[in-house]
């Protein structure tokens, strides 16, 4: 849309058509791979396909769809998978923002700080999640539960009392990195003589971040938003690891996994990773009308 | 002129790869347990003495290999010549022609000497399916010291109304001694398999003759009643969680009074170098409540090769080696009879040198030799299978059943709560799978 | 300077907080000296317990670890590399040539990536059969290629749309062809962001536990394989997965700590002046 771009001397149709030549493989792979494996998906959802069941796979319509939408399991799994999404986004970003303000200032030994702060980054999900569940949440053993007696308190029962927000700490944990470090880099370009301006002025330093800084980092916490929300989505090893589902904390990646695991159902499995595409859809369709604004920028 | 060199080329590459320079290449997928680690360990010994032979293996975890396993063998991606897998698998997959009978062992693999309920588990149709590698039941680890202190002594053959009010007497959860550790962790190979076999000894069974879940029975209530409240009260903190590996920790930490789980834990817990509690362990067999069924269940990895396999003859060359006589003796002379895998074999029970080493050797065999798979239960049922149901379907109903009884540990809902979800849960999935027409 | 107080201030406890993000890491690692009774003990033992190698050394020889390494090697830096070849041309044109469907198209490209692994096993598996990509380097690579796609060319797209235009509108002007704007002058400028993307999804390649374990046996297994082989065996086996998780962890860090700059000046989506 901008004026310069029409006067190039390739003008702006050759810049059009290089745009899409340039696009092409990127796309043509994608829909490839996706769109095979989706239809063949779409063809599995409409039979009685079950890996350990007579060979001749029946045509049986929406059956599979309808049996999941009237799974007691189902609406629980949907639930969790919001809440999940939203307290990890929730950590990660929080606690990531702080660490990242932190971070900025400080003089000493910023490089070794920060492979510290993304050192979770590099730990396989269902080895983070053993980790953790063993050796540090144990309620009776666990690392955690030795500082609680330290204070003379009593361990907390992780997975028993809040089993989806146990979970939701691992998977923040392994994302805190990223996000940490995507604002701090933001931070470091912050205009530092807008701030000091706006010190001179007499701004506290609340009102500096709640008004320079906080808008600034708009786009990056959107782009931070929509790439967890995506792998936040199929998280499930966490899930399996550590409580084994159940209504408290199944997410509907999980019970697409079930599915294919326990019951070898690959119908039923279809039709939920297919409803499980149309939620993820919804979920973006919102995410992007609400931080839509600052991705464009 | 170019281009004709390569289907040339890539014609002796893919002969190559096929024959390896006249040996065949056997891809093994096994389950990671301590006896699969070692058997490995002696791959070159079998290389050795079958120069012909090369062995390429795949160790998983027990839930990744089912599944991997499962899906190679149901769609046919023919990726291995043979795989562990167990009673539960062998009646549903011999019955859709998966796996290639394994009748003709030979007289030096002797199966006569199998003991007969793995013999059995694994027989479909009176064909030998799978070759036993080792096999389990279950049994009940005490703390012998703790049990003389509160000066409670373990009956001959406890039943679980003993065991729970031993687990009261020596609950001291301010000193981390917990009275009773139970499997909680949901999943079909987690605490359903403890829950199912204890619900044996109550008289509870899981379908009726018609296929009907029982979970709204008296029998389900009062196991699992009686299960809920023990955990609940005598458990560590953390029980709904624990599976079969954090127990293990547990007890070799010395926080658990009694435990009551698989066989395979015996030999870790008496030894020194990884329980604390070696010499303090004490072992009974799984508990019953006088109603003629006991709680052990039985389990075995054993081997098997697929239809789909095309080395069939290299394959059971291997099997007749893994899991017979002779390998039993390499690792008794090379590490130790404490080292070799039990629980397959009559022999190994009357060899005195084995009995020396294993203080719980009686129970174990008696444990497996008790247990009926083909008759688990008081009442008749329509399956076999111990601690599960030999059904397609099983996997999924113990899954979803399994978190039902997990919540009512960790305190979510009520026993009778979960048994209500858990009827509902199962009739679904059987009436999806066709079972009421 | 202004502030030296405060600033001492804000550093202890930034350290204090970086320490406690990768306490349980560092905790791992001390576990991975441990015997297998020390490594369950409680209270916790931190510094006062026999160390040991012998972890190390029965992970290294129960598996095979240089095949392993080299397997997630080849395809991690394999699956980059496409990818990134892939996604500069596409993040150059939805950054420099947008049209009316740039945004619907990075939206669906993210869209991809909805479809739960799991549900598309079987769909996958019948195809990689069928064309003989099982348990192949190849087979893995396409796999992973394909997921991390969208993620490099949201990444790149961002870092672009920071490259001012009037640099390449000059480029032009000066009679640069398409293919010299992107790698002689768009490139370079970008060099940080094509660093840290190719960090970014190498890590989240490296890390892919789901289609690497399920369409690799043998030839192909890398550690994610090698690490879940001693995940929850029978027995107590903390000291040893601390062991195997730690070797499977050390390459990436390395990585990680030789690009860290480019990393960090990379991934400023959009703020950099």
């Amino acid at each position: 849309m901008t004026a310069s771009t029409v006067s190039g001397s390739p003008g702006r149709s050759h810049l059009r058509l290089s745009g899409r030549l340039l696009v092409a493989p990127a796309l043509i792979m994608l829909l490839v791979t996706s769109i095979l494996p989706f239809i063949v998906t779409v063809r599995f959802s409409l039979i009685d396909y079950r890996l350990l069941g007579p060979k001749e796979h029946v045509f049986i319509g929406l059956t599979n769809y309808t049996r999941l939408l009237t799974d007691p399991a189902f609406l629980p799994a949907l639930g969790n998978s919001l809440l999940l999404i939203a307290q990890v986004l929730a950590i990660s970003i929080g606690l990531g923002l702080g660490i990242a303000l932190l971070l900025e200032r400080v003089v000493v030994g910023r490089g070794l700080l920060r492979i510290l702060v993304v050192s979770p980054f590099f730990v396989m999900p269902p080895v983070a999640a053993l980790l953790w569940k063993n050796l540090l949440m144990a309620p009776v053993s666990g690392f955690f539960a030795w500082i609680a007696s330290l204070f003379g308190l009593q361990a907390f029962d992780w997975f028993a009392r809040a089993p989806l927000s146990s979970i939701a700490l691992i998977v923040a944990w392994q994302w805190l990195p990223f996000a940490c470090l995507i604002l701090l880099t933001s931070l470091q370009s912050f205009d530092r003589e807008q701030r000091e301006a706006a010190e001179l002025d007499g701004a506290s330093p609340f009102a500096i971040f709640r008004y320079l800084v906080l808008p600034y980092l708009a786009r990056p916490i959107a782009i931070v938003v929509m790439m967890e929300t995506i792998f936040l989505l199929s998280v499930f090893a966490e899930i399996f690891v550590t409580t084994g589902g159940g209504r408290a904390s199944s997410n509907l990646a999980f019970l697409v996994y079930s599915q294919v695991m326990f019951q070898y159902d690959i119908g039923a499995a279809s039709a939920a990773g297919l409803v499980a595409v149309l939620f993820a859809n919804i979920l973006a369709y919102f995410l992007v009308r609400a931080v839509g604004r600052s991705l464009d920028a | 002129m170019k281009g004709a060199r390569w289907p040339a080329l890539l014609s002796m590459a893919l002969a190559s790869c096929g024959t390896g320079g006249d040996k065949t290449t056997l891809t093994i997928a096994m389950v990671n347990d301590g006896d699969m680690a070692r058997l490995k360990s002696f791959s070159k010994d079998f290389e050795a003495t079958h120069p012909s032979i090369r062995l390429k293996w795949v160790i998983l975890p027990e839930s990744t290999l089912r599944q991997r396993v499962t899906t190679d063998v149901a769609i046919r991606g023919g990726q291995y010549d043979v795989f562990t897998i167990g009673p539960y698998e062998v009646p549903v997959w011999a019955k859709r022609n998966w796996l290639t009978p394994l009748n003709d062992l030979g007289r030096e693999y002797n199966a006569d000497d199998l003991i007969g309920p793995i013999r059995s588990a694994l027989t479909y149709n009176g064909a030998l399916y799978a070759a036993p590698f080792n096999g389990e039941s279950a049994i009940t680890m005490y703390r012998k010291d703790l049990f003389q202190k509160a000066g409670i002594t373990m009956p001959a053959t406890p039943s679980w109304t003993f065991l729970i009010q031993a687990a009261a007497k020596i609950h001291r959860p301010e000193q981390g001694v917990y009275g009773l550790c139970l499997r909680g962790k949901a999943g079909w190979g987690e605490n359903m398999a403890l829950i199912v076999s204890m619900a044996n000894s109550f008289g509870a069974r899981l379908f009726d003759k018609h296929w009907q879940p029982q979970f709204n029975t008296p029998e389900w209530r009062n196991a699992v009643t009686t299960y809920v409240d023990a955990l609940r009260k005598y458990g560590p903190s953390g029980a709904a969680a624990n599976g079969f590996n954090d127990n293990i920790a547990l007890f070799a930490q010395g926080k658990c009074g009694i435990w009551f789980d698989a066989t395979v834990a015996a030999p870790f817990l008496s030894d020194p170098k990884t329980s604390t509690v070696s010499s303090k362990v004490g072992f009974a067999p799984p508990p019953d409540q006088g109603l003629g069924r006991h709680s052990g269940w039985l389990w075995t990895w054993a081997f098997a090769i697929p239809a789909t396999s095309r080395k069939t003859a290299a394959a059971k060359e291997f099997i007749r080696w893994a899991a017979g006589p002779p390998y039993i003796n390499l690792v008794a002379h090379r590490l130790g009879w404490l080292a070799v895998p039990p629980g397959t074999r009559k022999s190994l029970y009357t060899n005195p040198d084995y009995r020396r080493v294993a203080p719980f050797a009686d129970i174990s065999l008696n444990a497996i030799k008790s247990v009926d798979t083909s008759s688990p239960t008081v009442k008749p049922v329509p399956y076999v299978g111990a601690q599960y149901a030999a059904i397609p379907e099983f996997p999924g109903i113990g899954t979803e059943v399994g978190q039902q009884f997990s919540a009512a540990v960790a305190g979510q809902i009520s026993p009778d709560e979960a048994l209500a979800e858990a009827q509902a849960a199962a009739k679904r999935q059987m009436a999806a799978a066709g079972y009421y027409k | 300077m202004r502030r030296p107080r405060s600033t001492i201030a804000f550093t202890i406890l930034a350290w204090c907080c970086a320490l406690a993000i990768a306490f349980p890491l560092l905790w791992t690692l001390l576990t991975s000296f441990k015997s297998e009774l020390e490594a369950i003990s409680f209270p916790p033992k931190f510094l006062h317990f026999s160390w040991t190698l012998a972890n190390y050394r029965d992970v290294l020889s129960e598996g095979d670890y240089p095949t392993a390494l080299y397997n997630s090697l080849a395809i991690s830096i394999g699956s980059s590399a496409f990818a990134l070849m892939l996604a500069v041309p596409a993040a150059w044109a939805m950054a420099f040539a947008p049209s009316r469907h740039t945004r619907f198209l990075m939206l669906w490209m993210l869209s991809t990536k909805m479809l739960p692994p799991v549900g598309a096993l079987i769909p996958i598996f019948l195809f990689y059969r069928d064309w003989g990509l099982l348990d192949t380097q190849l087979g893995v690579i396409v796999l992973l290629t394909v997921g991390n796609l969208p993620i490099a060319v949201w990444m790149l797209y961002s870092n672009f749309k920071e490259v001012p235009v009037e640099i390449l509108e000059a480029g032009r002007m000066d009679g640069a062809s398409l293919w010299q704007e992107i790698l002689v002058i768009l490139t370079p400028l970008a060099l940080p962001g094509l660093a840290s993307t190719f960090f970014l999804i190498f890590t989240l390649a490296w890390n892919e536990s789901f289609w690497t374990l399920n369409v690799t046996s043998t030839e192909a297994a890398p550690l994610t394989a090698f690490i879940s082989s001693f995940s929850s065996p029978q027995g107590l086996f903390w000291a040893k997965l601390s062991a195997a998780s730690m070797l499977s962890i050390a390459p990436v860090v390395v990585i990680g700590w030789l690009c860290q700059r480019q990393l960090v000046r990379g991934l400023t989506f959009g703020a950099v002046k």
